[in-house]
């Protein structure tokens, strides 16, 4: 068999085995793409011709003796992460026709070890948005249901891994942006800690938050994408020094000894009782398992999405600064003076939701109120890592839902933004911390659709998490 | 904390152009979101150090070399218009 659907796992040992070529593989992932996008709409463009010769330059490779986890897999990328010569348009009319110059540091990692890039998937502008619906070029739809969406901002990349369209993808998690579109879609998806893998070249939305990760079918495909992507870079001075460990391995170890944290603010009402239903029968799964289950506290979580929302917002006013219609990005047409140059470029190229939040981030950075805000926000960033400091000390993971719902239908939640902020509940306080979490299947509603179980671990801890994923998958196999 | 956002003069800070219809939307949705962000005014911050990242790095140094960067043409293409090797812009300074 060679087809899209493959997981990475598989396509690796096919193309390991000469079941089948590099080329075969891609034309086939390609061949996915022209006959199901037409309804998901997961891709903004695809580069057949560089797609199909990265792939015949994988096969030469591997005919001379190379090989490799990755030589030859065709991946899909997120619209924000520069691939050189790819366009890259974050979603947005601002940077319609927008190429890349160069890669960005997780794309040049992924292209030295012979990966395939096959296109770009579709987001929420800037990575703005929980649903996809933010795109200004097109609606993604959820593969296990076309009238829903596939959660966001990653939206494109997580339909494309569910839906038989890609093997695997990259996508970024600000607030939840990889963990929720995975959970909505059905497949994994891994925040890494924050300076574990390099943000160089990927255009940023909140420079403290933001992260590049996988989004795959299995937590081992996964652990591999990582293992390409970790890593210090000196281009990113974020970045942290420490040891990329083998995870791969790690996930052999099995639950047992293995301590699991259920936060009591995390089990609480509001939560949608069939998203719970799954979680906790996940739970007692890994309990049976040989997992010993502790109950502990994260007492601030409740004020983690008011401070999300201060920080994302005020970095994202000043990083989206620089589209201004001078350098590059949308240029009003007949500016009457230099104001209405930048004012007029950015209202005509920016969308509604990246616009409200370069306002809210612009208020609470503006003159008189930047210590009530972001100064205080900063200060409840370090209450919460605290909350999970403590915790950590408890338990190796937690376990927790990714979001409240299941994935919701297209245009339901769009015109109340504080009520979309909001389903980012779960998943914003591992980012204002640094941690690392990931999203596993772990059941599905009556309706058929996919549920996630989130695991987090703390910063740098990325081996417990894919561990005990590994397991969940596992046990969820066999339930 | 009770603090009103201005959406019209927020959005001249930002340099961003509003339709009045948008004015009055995002003054409505930004007053509720800033009411609701308002919730961490409820702590006690008396004595806590910021975080500023996810993690605490600081002071990252690095050798000052010469490196090869991207070619000048790469950047230029992505430009809204050109002049040969120059970004082209229109007459935005008003005659003296």
């Amino acid at each position: 068999m060679v087809g899209a659907a493959l997981t990475l796992g598989a396509a690796a040992e096919g193309l390991r085995k000469k079941t089948f070529s590099s080329v075969e593989l891609t034309q086939s992932v390609l061949a996915a793409i022209r006959e199901k996008d037409g309804a998901l709409n997961a891709y903004l463009s695809v580069d057949e011709a560089g797609a199909l010769q990265q792939a015949a330059a994988a096969d030469a490779a591997r005919a001379a003796g190379r090989d490799g986890d990755l030589l030859g897999i065709p991946v899909a990328v997120k619209d924000l992460i520069n691939v050189a010569g790819q366009p890259c348009s974050c979603a947005s009319k601002m940077l319609a026709g927008y190429v890349a110059p160069y890669d960005a540091t997780v794309s040049a990692r992924l292209r030295a070890v012979g990966a395939v890039f096959a296109g770009r998937t579709n987001m929420d502008e800037f990575a703005m948005g929980s649903s996809t619906e933010g795109s200004a070029f097109k609606t993604t739809r959820n593969p296990c249901d076309l009238t829903r969406v596939p959660g966001g901002s990653s939206g494109g990349s997580a339909a494309a891994v569910a839906g038989g369209e890609a093997v695997a993808a990259l996508g970024t998690d600000t607030g939840g942006s990889i963990r929720q579109p995975a959970a909505f879609c059905g497949c994994v998806g891994l925040k890494p800690s924050y300076g574990r893998v390099s943000r160089y070249g990927v255009t940023a939305y909140a420079s403290s938050l933001d992260q590049v990760g996988p989004l795959t079918r299995t937590v081992e495909d996964a652990a591999v994408l990582l293992q390409a992507l970790a890593g210090v870079d000196p281009r990113d001075g974020t970045t942290l020094d420490a040891p990329v460990p083998d995870y791969r391995a790690s996930l052999r170890d099995g639950l047992k000894g293995m301590r699991i944290g259920l936060p009591r603010e995390y089990y609480i009402d509001g939560t949608d009782p069939e998203v719970m239903a799954c979680v906790r029968r996940t739970v007692d799964a890994c309990a049976a398992a040989g997992a010993e289950i502790v109950e502990v506290s994260l007492p601030h979580t409740e004020y983690a999405i008011a401070a999300y929302y201060i920080v994302a917002t005020a970095e994202a006013s000043a990083n989206l600064a620089r589209f201004d219609g001078v350098r590059y990005g949308h240029r009003t047409a007949h500016p009457e003076s230099v104001f209405d140059l930048y004012a007029q470029s950015r209202a005509e190229g920016f969308g509604t939701e990246v616009k409200r939040r370069i306002i809210l981030g612009t208020y609470v950075l503006s003159s008189g109120y930047y210590d009530a805000y972001y100064g205080r926000a900063q200060k409840v960033r370090t209450l919460i890592r605290r909350d999970f400091a403590e915790a950590f000390s408890r338990c190796d993971v937690l376990f927790t839902p990714v979001a409240p719902t299941a994935a919701y239908r297209i245009g339901e939640a769009c015109d109340d933004p504080l009520k979309m902020y909001l389903g980012d509940v779960f998943t914003v306080p591992a980012n204002l911390a640094g941690l690392c979490g990931l999203s596993v299947p772990c059941g599905r509603t009556a309706a058929g659709l996919p549920v996630g179980l989130q695991i987090l671990g703390p910063a740098f801890g990325e081996c417990a998490v894919l561990r005990a994923g590994h397991s969940v998958e596992t046990a969820v196999r066999m339930a | 904390m009770s603090h009103t956002i201005d959406v019209a003069y927020v959005a001249e800070l930002a340099r961003l152009a509003l339709t009045p219809e948008e004015k009055d939307t995002f003054q409505q949705q930004l007053e509720t979101i800033v009411r609701y962000v308002e919730k961490i005014g409820e702590l006690d911050l008396d004595g806590i150090e910021p975080t500023m990242h996810g993690q605490s790095v600081v002071n990252v140094f690095r050798e000052d070399v010469v490196v090869p960067s991207v070619g000048r043409d790469c950047f230029l293409a992505n430009a809204p218009e050109r002049n040969d090797a120059e970004i082209r812009l229109p007459k935005v300074v008003e005659d003296a």
